[in-house]
Parts: C-alpha cells; structure tokens; sequence
C-alpha cells in the first residue's frame, strides 16, 4: 500500500517543481490542519508550558502577615514532590493496581476474542454486545453500582458480603480493580478481536495440513499476529492506571478505607485545593512524565522484541 | 478460503474418534467460560435497572433481582421533579458537552489526519509526532493547567471551561490520518483538481464520505470520554446548573447520609443515564467496529 502510495504521488507531482521551499496547496494545507494546530497549542501544549512554569514557583510572605507573592522557586517544588510520602504512597498503590489488573483484564481480554474467533463458539454477535455493554457505564456510574452491590445491607449477594468486606482497607483496591476490569474488558476484547478478524485465513492453512488443533493455532499464529493490538492495549491501560480518579473518589462515600490521597490524581486534585497550586502542578509534571516515560519504555521494549 | 470449508473439506481429521468429542469438550468448555461472564458483565446492569423500579421499602426488603411493585414511573417521576428539575439539566448539559464537543472534535482531527496524509509539507513528520506523543498526555494531567489558566481569563465555572478543552483529539487525528491514507485514493484527489474542484470541495464532497467509519469512530470515542470525564468537571465547575451528568450523580451520591432519600434518585438517575450511551453503540456498531480494526492492526 505504502509503496503504491508513494508511487502515485511522486508521479503526480510530475508538474511541480521539486525546489525545497514551495510547498504545493498551501493554503488547503492551512486550512485543514490550521484549526487542530491551533486548539492544540492552547488546549494542549501551553497547558503544558505553564503547569512547568507553575512548577517553578514559591509563594512567598513578606513577615507573617505580608500579601502573598508568587517568587521563582528554581525546583524547590520538586523537592517537596520527593519529600511527600502520600504521594509515593498513591504512586506505588497504582503500581500495584496496574501490577495486577492490567494483566488480568487484558488475558481475560484475550481469551474471550480467541473465543470469539474461534469456530467452537455459539451466539458470538450476543456474547460481543453482552461484554461491550458495561463499557457504555461511565467509571462514576460503575462505581456508584457496585458500590452499591459491595455494601452489605443494599447488596444483592448479602451471604458474600456480610462474609467478606470490600470495602475494608485490604480489599478496597481490588474491589476498585474488579470495577475498572468490568467497564473495560470488553472495550479491549473488541480490539483485539478485530485485529484477529484481519488476519488473512490463508495464513491458517498450513497450520491446519500440518495438523495443528485450535489452541496451537491459537498459540503459535494468533497470539504473535495479534501483538500490536495488545501493545496498544497495553500502553492505553497503563495511561488509564496513572489516571485513576472517578472511581476511588466515589468510593470514598462507601468506605473510610479510601483517603484523599489515594491515588495520584487524589493527591493532586487535594493539594490543589488546599490551595497549593505550585506543588499540584509539580505533581502534575511528575505524573504526566511519569506516564509518559512508562508508556514509551513499554512501546519501545514491546517494538524491539517483535524486531527479533 | 474461510475456516469453514475447511474444516468440513478435513475429512481425515473428523473420522478419527477423538475429534468430534474433543469438539464437544471444547464446544462446552468455550459454553460455559462466556455464559459465566455474560452473568459477570450484566447482572451489576440488571440490578441497577431492577432496584430502579422499586419504592424505597422494596429496595431493602424484596429479592434484589427480581420485580416487586413496578414503581419506574414513579421513581422517574420524582426524579426530574426534584431540586426543581436539576436531573435534566445535567443530562442536556452531557448531551452538549459530549456532542458538541465530540462533533467539533471529529471536524477537525478529521481535517488535519486529511493534510498529514494527503499532502507534503515541511515539518510535516514533527508536527505529526507531537500530535502523537499527546495522546499519551494523560487528559487529567491537563485538568491542573487548563484551570489555573481558565482562572486567569476568568473562563472557570462555565460551560466553555468543560467544552473547548474537549474538542482537541490527538487519537482522531492519529486515526483518521492512518484512515485516509489507506482509503482516499490519490487519483481521486487529482481527479477533482483536473475537474476543477477546490481542494476544500473535494474534502468535503469526495473524501469525507470515503472516511466515515473513521470519522464515526472518533466521534463515539471522544463521546465517550467527554461523557466519562471527570476530573475537568470536578476541577472546573461550580455550580451545579454546570455539572454533567457523572458529576451530578456523584455529587448526590455523596451526600447519601445526609438525605436518605436521594438514594431512588441516584440509582433511576444512573439506569437512565447509561441509556443514550447504549443506544449510540448499538446504532452505530458496524461503523464503530471496522474503524476501531484499522486502529490497531497497522
């Protein structure tokens, strides 16, 4: 494609002329590309730049009763950042979310699209809708529910959760965990269900005359075709992790086991309204890099393995 | 050739005894995994829908799912008559944030995957990259700056606070730009300059309908996570003639032991408003599902 792509367009460009600073359709270009370049500086880029800006500021007093005054601080926030305990403690708290959950939605994930895909499945169109649907339940919604279902009084399965506690301090992050895993194993299923949609069925064939049964195939052919949607997965996941809020926020209306801090975001939603705008924004770069780096580190590991 | 055929074509595979049973096992097996998390995924939706058309005694005191009074109108009822209608003013509210914010979104990623495909241009490479590395900018590590800047035009606590920062989509631009050079020929592109059709006409005569499923895709995707935000919200708004529906409902839900009774409000308020969403997927699926394939296969 790419190659008749470009074969097309050089050809085309038979009338131009190839000097290096006339491009062709400039104002088209503009006018395409202008409106999302623009939104995307003010709405994504500054943000950026002042939450950096932010950063690096102190609020000093003049004496103890002096106005306030915004002083750069050089990375004197960034300090604070290293020494704020709860805030580590969030970091490692969705670390060990992500540890676990990411995994176990994205393998439930996987299994039910190779159960989708494969011939021994009955009603897939049904059991496709069935497990898509709760992605429709926003993560507030979802966690108002089954919030509701933990509670032992309002609980449908009242024998469960009179025996054991979701909400207390031990259980509360993986009842969290089973809330997010609810909303999103069918959004990734569907993913990578259609990346195994798009894998040409002759690629099957000589595994089948070798003899080869459907785990094999789905082993040695599926898995490894379908990797670019689990990288992608994977990588969106891993974003989600860092962003946990919704769901814990609620869940502090149903367990004292949720604190303010629970989560990054917690944090920095809480810091900011202290107020200590300087030190919510250091989090904030902390994180957004924090993420960042994870999530390229991830794309780049996952690109040199498929190179191999 | 599909599975299929191939699978009646293996005969020496099927004649041996193990197959069929092994089938059967599997075919079981296969059963009885989805037909578990078919009750995993819809119970949770079937209690909300159950509990919202009970009175608040049924609630506590009757099987949990299963009906006892059909009480949904009523519940229904009480729900967008109280605090003077505040329930459907939050879902308009959704519905204008997440629509228009989602359209406005589409028309521009849309515009701008179109340039980055079709058309070379110096810087071309770096600007898409940039693009590119925001979509993994986690959208609440936005929240913080965009407030603190909102505050400084004295934009925070309006509607524009929650909608301009919505209309931004790095993954649509992403999207419709792989889209469009894999399904907008060139050729019809120098057919209509040959033509004499301005590059904006074929844009928008020609190439747009060749990029729906895209364009539909990005749509329902920043639909949905307008829909589902709730940091912004959180951090921007107010007052609560503002708030979106999650943040409505969360903000009711937290005062559940102060007044009781908001409880009915809170779960019919959630069934009702998990409908719009339900509907909009089940509409537009074909669409939705062969672009979110072109996302992550190249």
């Amino acid at each position: 494609m790419t190659a008749t792509e470009l074969l097309v367009t050089e050809s085309g460009r038979g009338r131009k002329q190839p000097g290096r600073r006339f491009t062709p359709h400039k104002g088209a270009i503009t006018f395409f590309a202008g409106p999302f370049g623009v939104l995307f500086l003010l709405f994504y880029l500054i943000p950026i730049g002042y939450a950096i800006y932010q950063s690096l500021l102190v609020v000093e007093r003049e004496g103890t009763y002096g106005q306030p005054q915004q002083v750069f601080g050089g990375f004197t926030q960034y300090a604070n950042v290293f020494a704020n305990a709860p805030f580590w403690e969030s970091v490692g708290r969705v670390l060990l979310f992500g540890v676990v959950q990411v995994p176990v939605m994205l393998g439930l994930a996987l299994l039910f699209a190779l159960l989708l895909d494969s011939p021994v499945l009955k009603g897939k169109k049904f059991f496709r809708l069935a497990f898509f649907a709760p992605y429709a339940v926003p993560g507030v919604i979802a966690a108002i529910m089954w919030g509701f279902l933990y509670s032992p009084n309002l609980s449908p399965f009242t024998d469960v959760t009179r025996s054991i506690d979701f909400l207390s301090p031990e259980m509360v992050l993986w009842s969290i965990a089973n809330v997010v895993t609810w909303v999103f194993v069918g959004y990734n299923m569907l993913i990578i269900y259609s990346a195994l949609l798009a894998i040409p069925a002759e690629v099957y064939e000589a595994a089948r005359l070798d003899g080869a049964g459907q785990i094999r195939i789905a082993w040695s052919i599926k898995i490894p075709m379908v990797a670019p949607a689990l990288v992608l997965t994977t990588v969106f996941s891993i974003i989600g992790t860092f962003q946990l809020l919704a769901e814990p926020q609620v869940f502090r209306s149903f367990s004292a086991a949720v604190s303010s801090t629970f989560t990054p975001n917690m944090t920095i939603y809480a810091t900011n309204s202290i107020p200590n705008t300087n030190l919510a924004a250091a989090f904030s770069v902390v994180l957004a890099l924090a993420t960042f780096i994870l999530s390229f580190t991830f794309l780049k590991i996952s690109q040199r393995k498929a190179e191999q | 050739m599909s599975m299929l055929t191939l699978k009646r074509g293996a005969t020496a595979d099927d004649l041996t005894p193990r197959g069929p049973r092994e089938s059967l096992i599997s075919r079981g097996a296969a059963m009885l995994i989805m037909g578990v998390f078919t009750l995993y995924f819809l119970t949770p939706i079937w209690w909300l829908f159950i509990a919202s058309t009970k009175d608040r005694g049924d609630l506590l005191t009757t099987a949990p799912l299963w009906f006892a009074d059909w009480n949904l109108f009523e519940n229904i009822g009480d729900l967008i008559s109280y605090d003077g209608g505040i329930y459907l003013r939050w879902i308009l509210n959704s519905l204008g944030y997440a629509g228009l914010g989602a359209l406005l979104a589409t028309v521009f990623a849309g515009m701008c995957g179109y340039a980055l495909a079709k058309y070379r241009f110096p810087g071309r490479e770096l600007f898409f990259n940039v693009v590119l590395g925001g979509v993994l900018v986690p959208a609440t590590a936005l929240a913080l700056p965009l407030f603190l800047l909102f505050s400084q035009v004295n934009l925070t606590n309006t509607f524009w606070a929650v909608l301009l920062p919505s209309i931004v989509s790095p993954f649509g631009v992403y999207l419709t730009r792989i889209f469009a050079s894999a399904s907008v020929p060139d050729e019809l592109i120098e057919a209509g300059r040959l033509d004499g059709a301005g590059e904006v006409r074929t844009f928008f005569t020609i190439s747009v309908r060749l990029m729906t499923p895209a364009l539909i895709t990005v749509f329902l995707f920043q639909f949905v996570t307008i829909w589902n935000n709730f940091f912004l919200p959180l951090i921007m708004l107010r007052s609560q003639e503002l708030f979106p529906i999650t943040y409505g409902l969360f903000a009711w839900n937290t005062q559940l032991n102060q007044i009781p009774e908001l409880r009915t409000y809170v779960l019919v308020g959630s069934f009702l408003s998990i409908i719009p969403l339900i509907i909009a997927f089940l509409m537009l699926q074909r669409f939705w599902q062969s672009g979110l394939g072109n996302g992550s296969v190249k």
